[in-house]
């Protein structure tokens, strides 16, 4: 196949990462072109290809959705839209919609006390009755954060375009679909035409082989790939998890894993298909059933990138190299392993970047050369689009159970990431261990990641986080965010400071 | 959607690497259902000492002097000059609506993050990707020269400075199209309705679980 030729500068984007415990190899210069046309396929060049609807001769193509996930806070406007033109939506029966990021994770019952975060979850209730589209309201038992229910219902599907006005979208692409976050504009050009216009991104596969140590998770694996790689090392590419550590997560793990490829820059992370990919959608809701499964699944075998597949970069890690993470600073590339120290500024590759470690020191509050394990933490949130499946609930309350959590940190809050996900928590007794150990168990939805909610870290306030952000004011104006995984946020939370959960 | 042609715009620079869309308009003001209005909002907690919520008037909330857009010099700029990866986070496009709405038509940068560079071009507001050495040539300028102005012409891809030499910049057909004429493209991609339903009939066949 014709593919586009290898830019010079990606080579050396890939080449200057060369870096200790990371391969990194790549097609030399002399293979390039004739290789290039020979080569097989790569999963998102199979997933791309099966959803052009035509293309333009600059590469912009009409690129059909398949699955269109809609929340409260995007889509108001492009309700507007619509409205205001005369629109509807092409095929309502695409999207799906729910509220999380407003929704409150106490008192359920009582509603939403702050009046503007109300006007916006009815208007989604008021957009999606007007427009026949479905919704799983607040009251729902499978009301959740949206990138938690469209997995557990069914309603991602390997081979899928999937789209939703949430960059954290990626996470989707651990189903072996495409899928990524969008803004309110693409959202009602969704809703008006079930496409996009797009342009093909750059290709790049990240391979992780072997065997994570105990107490390492896709978490880690995730920030261990933006500390190397920067959260601009993915723009313009759509990133391949492969490799026998990846193979070697569940879906939960996948699903944590794509998510945060937003953070490394790439609007699209994905993972081929497998066996495991086939059973966790097996007799879900919304999931094909009897003579369309078989069909189904015929189709979905065949999406994983060819052996003989050429990737614009490559980029391997040995899954051995990667320790628990935790970041320090205000960018989750800002970011180090538990054994080591808040880094030195002056060490810093370039000026800029010693810029920027010094805002973030000074942010954080944090002095350079501070042992991780020395930052005392205020808060604990467990939770958010990365990690509030049951798989992360679990790894949380196996650290949790028969401890408390400590005197100085002032609330340790676990937040599923749906009404589904909390049922089952309960049911395997999660909730019990959490409220044992002094935690509090609370509503399914975004809460803490973003604090649109009630659910914030006042200023000054530091915060272990199992979510994806550690920006400036991300968990409320002040806050400061160490991002870490749920066995790690449960260890620190117990402990009162970061510790090393290997050795917990 | 306003068209962008050509502007003669003062240039505010906001030196610092990976701006988050949470900085440019922080959560809070997500809550309104409006496309408008997020202007005094934008940079919320670097522009003000104090912590603003939404629906609250702006005009006598405390301002930090630090921040750079405070500053009386570069009152009225519709250029915004910034440092790589700008706009990178979430895919808000409460971002760029505050942006305009504050008086921006175009940004420079080396680098943009994807969904807001996308998001950018759905509203009227230029991005513009120059080399590192030019935005570092542009800072240097900035802040030495008071009321430091460039030219940006969309239909030529060029920024001129004020001494006539210029920088040219790569910028989609199809995007470019759309920008200088104000498309809405919904409106054109509703000129394809034959060639989408050609391709669902076909996917329908193909993948049938998909129409369910």
């Amino acid at each position: 196949m014709a593919r586009a030729r290898l830019p010079h500068r990606d080579l050396a984007y890939v080449e200057g990462r060369r870096g200790a415990g990371f391969l990194v190899y790549n097609v030399s210069l002399q293979d390039k072109q004739a290789v290039y046309e020979m080569a097989g396929l790569t999963l998102y060049d199979k997933l791309w290809r099966a959803h052009v609807v035509d293309e333009a001769k600059d590469g912009a193509t009409l690129l059909y959705i398949d699955r269109h996930l809609v929340h409260e806070v995007t889509s108001p406007q492009a309700f507007e839209g619509l409205r205001l033109a005369g629109r509807k939506p092409w095929r309502a029966k695409s999207a799906i919609a729910v509220p999380d990021h407003n929704v409150p994770t106490t008192r359920r019952a009582e509603g939403i006390a702050d009046p503007v975060s109300r006007l916006q979850v009815e208007t989604l209730d008021r957009n999606c009755a007007d427009f026949g589209i479905e919704e799983f309201t607040m009251e729902d038992v499978r009301q959740g954060i949206v990138h938690v229910i469209g997995p557990e219902e069914g309603l991602t599907l390997p081979g899928m375009t999937v789209v939703c006005g949430d960059s954290h979208t990626s996470t989707h692409g651990a189903f072996g679909a495409l899928a990524f976050g969008i803004g309110t504009s693409e959202v009602e050009h969704v809703l008006a035409t079930q496409c996009l216009v797009a342009k093909k991104s750059k290709s790049m596969r990240i391979t992780v082989d072997g065997t994570l140590g105990q107490g390492v998770t896709a978490k880690d694996v995730a920030l261990a790939i933006i500390g190397r790689i920067g959260t601009a090392g993915g723009t313009g590419f759509a990133i391949e998890f492969a490799g026998s550590a990846i193979r070697a997560l569940s879906l939960e793990g996948r699903m944590t894993l794509c998510n945060m490829a937003i953070e490394a820059g790439a609007r699209a992370g994905m993972v081929a298909v497998d066996d495991k990919t086939i059973d966790y959608v097996k007799g879900r809701p919304y999931a094909p059933q009897g003579a369309t499964w078989d069909k189904a699944v015929a189709w979905w075998r065949t999406l994983c990138s060819d052996s003989d597949a050429r990737f614009d970069a490559e980029i391997a890690l040995r899954a051995e190299d990667i320790l628990p993470q935790v970041t320090w600073g205000t960018s989750p590339e800002m970011v180090a392993t538990v054994d080591g120290r808040v880094p030195d500024p002056a060490s810093a590759p370039s000026a800029v970047k010693r810029q920027d470690w010094e805002r973030a020191l000074h942010y954080m509050g944090l002095a350079a050369g501070t042992p991780i394990q020395q930052i005392a933490v205020d808060k604990v949130f467990i939770g958010s689009c990365t990690n509030s499946r049951i798989e992360d609930l679990r790894a949380a309350a196996a650290v949790v159970k028969g401890r408390r959590k400590a005197a100085g940190v002032k609330l340790a809050m676990v937040v599923p990431g749906s009404g589904l996900v909390k049922r089952q928590a309960e049911q395997e007794g999660l909730d019990r261990v959490f409220v044992d150990a002094g935690f509090e168990w609370r509503e399914p939805g975004c809460s803490m990641c973003l604090a649109m909610n009630a659910d914030r870290l006042e200023a000054g306030e530091r915060c272990a986080s199992t979510s994806n952000r550690n920006f400036e004011g991300r968990q409320g104006a002040g806050g400061r965010t160490h991002l870490v995984s749920p066995a790690m946020a449960a260890a620190a939370a117990i402990a009162g400071h970061f510790v090393d959960v290997r050795h917990f | 959607m306003t068209p962008f042609t050509q502007l003669h715009g003062l240039v505010a620079p906001l030196d610092r690497a990976n701006v988050d869309t949470d900085a440019i308009i922080p959560k809070q003001f997500l809550k309104s259902i409006k496309r408008s209005g997020f202007g005094p909002n934008l940079f919320d907690e670097w522009r003000y000492l104090d912590v603003g919520e939404p629906g609250q008037d702006c005009r006598g909330r405390p301002l930090n002097p630090e921040f750079v857009l405070n500053q009386p010099r570069y009152q009225g700029a519709q250029i915004l000059l910034a440092r790589e990866n700008f706009g990178c986070g979430s895919s808000r496009e409460h971002a760029p609506w505050a942006l305009q709405d504050y008086g921006f038509r175009a940004i420079i940068a080396p680098s943009f993050a994807d969904i807001f560079y996308n998001n950018c071009f759905k509203n009227g507001l230029l991005p513009i990707v120059l080399p590192a050495e030019a935005v570092d040539r542009l800072f240097a300028e900035t802040l030495a020269n008071q009321g430091y102005a460039l030219d940006v012409d969309l239909a030529r891809q060029t920024v001129v400075l004020p001494d006539g030499s210029a920088f040219t910049f790569a910028v989609d057909e199809f995007r470019k199209y759309c920008l200088l004429n104000g498309l809405d493209d919904i409106g054109l991609t509703l000129q394809k309705v034959d060639t989408i339903r050609a391709y669902e009939t076909r996917r329908r066949e193909e993948a049938p679980w998909l129409f369910e």
